[in-house]
């Protein structure tokens, strides 16, 4: 079952569609800032972008730093908010679970295949990152006009070091990410429409980041589960300051079991009369 | 014998205020064509699915081929081949890709004879030539077809199939009945629910009704359906009948005459004797629409009125 699930993803026409969504937006910065040369002030703008015109090595976490806050969630949400109840509006549910495919087997190879989509989305914009910021930038080896790259705290890195802490906030991003994919499978667990799951997982996101600016809610913050999502670019100060990070892990990995475990309860209880 | 392939105890469903299905106690001897009738809303798709374990039953017991259902789905539902209230697939898919995805999907799924194995069964449905075409662009009746084919694709002993023929043209209805036939003389049994009286009793071989929730009449089509001890005869010269045979006539209306203490073998001589012409001549049977009829009919139950009525109506103005 789970690998009929990564077939069926690989073959999904919008599988593709959408991870090239989340690749053109870095493209069409990549393209406006070489172009231009016109950096957001340091502070302003994504995360780390200022940093991309001196050093384009920079460039694969500042190309997920512009998805993460609204494109990548919403992709995320849609694939796991269909999962299993585009199942149930198309009525192949029923035929699934009568064939039979157990329902905790079933939802494991939901979740396994929004995983997989999560991991594909966030490496192939790592690496169109990666590609534009070797062509469009300059770039620690073959370009001239290079300048090392330098931390946020202002100490300089080795390309190592950047591509080490690279790969650890691509780690973090899809952990940040599974978090969503949990809201939405458990929604999806309950409802015969995916859209009516994705958009309910986007509002929880939208709830959660206005909660996170309001000062009123400050008892709240610490569980919203947008919280630590930017913490991520603390991996690219020096020394890394490890402490939202653990906490970013710690939260998601919570709402990921609780979530899991309330949509499995559901769907093993439920009636499936789609 | 034979046991029986699927067996309910005391069953109810309820789902809030409604009951779906109400103290139902079914039983379904292997080798049959059960056919399992009743209108819409009667609890027949409910029934279904608790046999094939997606709705789960308020209180009773269910066991399918022998096992029970909803504990031990997996070993009873490998031996099952469902149709479910209508065909799905998926759209951008084609026939062939569907089914091996469902084939893939499942137990005893190996890649080895999967070719083979949808092969035939699209052959089997007359789905053989569609070719690569994803199932978005299929008609009705295509689709229909293809869920048959799923249904039978891994050759199960027992084929649960909720109203087999919807969407089906008059040509398609029959070859599933052929089809249906066929599979049961290879060993399956059919287990097809239907809201056509008509229907059931051209290709079932036991009925069981049910209204309400519950289920009002079963037993074998023949049985039900037994000689009634009077003769019916057509014949161009029913006027000379009816002064021949004076006394026996019980019914006549056009060329139809209806007879009683008299055998067929008695009539026949007599009337080739008086020179009656004869185009047809046979013992009466009841018709499954007469047994349906005097059953519900003679309880006090008021809902059984709308029972019949709903049976007897055209399929086309069936509300979805």
């Amino acid at each position: 079952m789970i690998r009929v699930e990564l077939v069926q993803l690989v073959r999904r026409p919008r599988t593709w569609v959408s991870i090239a969504l989340l690749c053109a937006l870095p493209v069409i910065v990549a393209v406006l800032l070489s172009t231009t040369e016109i950096g957001p002030r340091p502070g302003e703008g994504p995360a780390l972008l200022s940093a991309v015109l001196s050093n384009g090595a920079l460039f694969p976490a500042a190309s997920l730093g512009m998805v993460l806050p609204l494109f990548l969630p919403v992709a995320v949400s849609v694939v796991a908010g269909d999962s299993v109840a585009g199942e149930a509006a198309t009525g192949t549910l029923r035929y699934l679970l009568a064939r039979p495919v157990g329902r905790t087997r079933l939802l494991v190879a939901k979740l396994t295949s929004t995983l997989a989509f999560v991991v594909m989305a966030v490496v192939a914009v790592g690496l169109t990152g990666y590609v534009l910021g070797r062509t469009l930038f300059p770039s620690g080896s073959g370009g001239s006009v290079a300048v090392p790259v330098s931390s946020l705290s202002g100490s300089t890195l080795s390309p190592r070091e950047v591509a080490l802490r690279t790969m650890l906030a691509l780690a973090y991003i899809v952990w940040s990410m599974l978090g969503v994919a949990a809201v939405a499978l458990f929604l999806s667990t309950f409802t015969e429409s995916g859209l009516a799951a994705a958009l309910g997982s986007l509002s929880l996101l939208v709830l959660s980041e206005v909660l996170v600016g309001l000062d009123a809610a400050s008892a709240l913050k610490p569980y919203l589960v947008t919280r630590y999502w930017l913490s991520w670019v603390d991996l690219f100060r020096d020394p890394i300051l490890w402490h939202d990070v653990r906490h970013g892990v710690l939260l998601q990995g919570g709402y990921v079991v609780v979530l899991l475990g309330a949509a499995w309860a559901n769907f093993m209880t439920r009636d499936i009369t789609a | 014998m034979t046991e029986p392939v699927i067996v309910t105890r005391s069953l109810f469903k309820r789902f809030g205020p409604v009951r779906a299905v109400t103290d139902l106690d079914l039983v379904v001897p292997a080798g049959e064509r059960f056919g399992f009738l009743g209108p819409n809303g009667s609890g027949k798709t409910t029934t279904v699915r608790m046999l094939l374990g997606l709705v789960f039953a308020t209180s009773g017991e269910i066991e399918v081929m022998g096992e029970r259902v909803p504990r031990h789905s997996r070993a009873a539902l490998r031996q099952v081949g469902a149709l479910v209230e209508s065909p799905a697939a998926y759209g951008h898919l084609s026939a062939r890709a569907n089914l091996a995805l469902l084939d893939a999907a499942g137990p005893g799924g190996r890649r080895r004879g999967r070719r083979a194995r949808i092969g035939e069964a699209l052959l089997t449905v007359g789905l053989d030539t569609v070719g690569r075409r994803p199932v978005r662009t299929y008609s009705l009746g295509m689709r229909a077809r293809l869920g048959l084919a799923a249904a039978i694709v891994r050759k199960p002993r027992l084929l649960v199939l909720d109203e087999p023929t919807n969407g089906l043209d008059p040509m398609g209805i029959r070859e599933v009945r052929e089809l249906l036939i066929r599979l049961n003389d290879a060993g399956t049994t059919v287990f097809m629910s239907s809201h056509l009286l008509a229907e059931v009793e051209a290709t079932c071989t036991r009925v069981g009704v049910v209204d309400r929730g519950r289920l009002v009449l079963e037993g074998a089509l023949d049985d039900l359906r037994g000689p009634t001890g009077r003769v019916l005869l057509h014949t161009p010269d029913a006027g000379r009948v009816a002064s021949l045979l004076d006394g026996q006539v019980v019914e006549r209306e056009g060329d139809r005459v209806v007879l009683r203490g008299i055998s067929v073998a008695d009539l026949t001589a007599r009337l080739v004797a008086g020179g009656v012409r004869v185009s047809e001549v046979g013992p009466e049977r009841r018709t499954l629409e007469e047994v349906v009829l005097s059953v519900t009919g003679a309880g006090a139950d008021r809902h059984s009125a709308t029972l019949v009525e709903e049976i007897l109506r055209d399929p086309e103005e069936r509300p979805r």
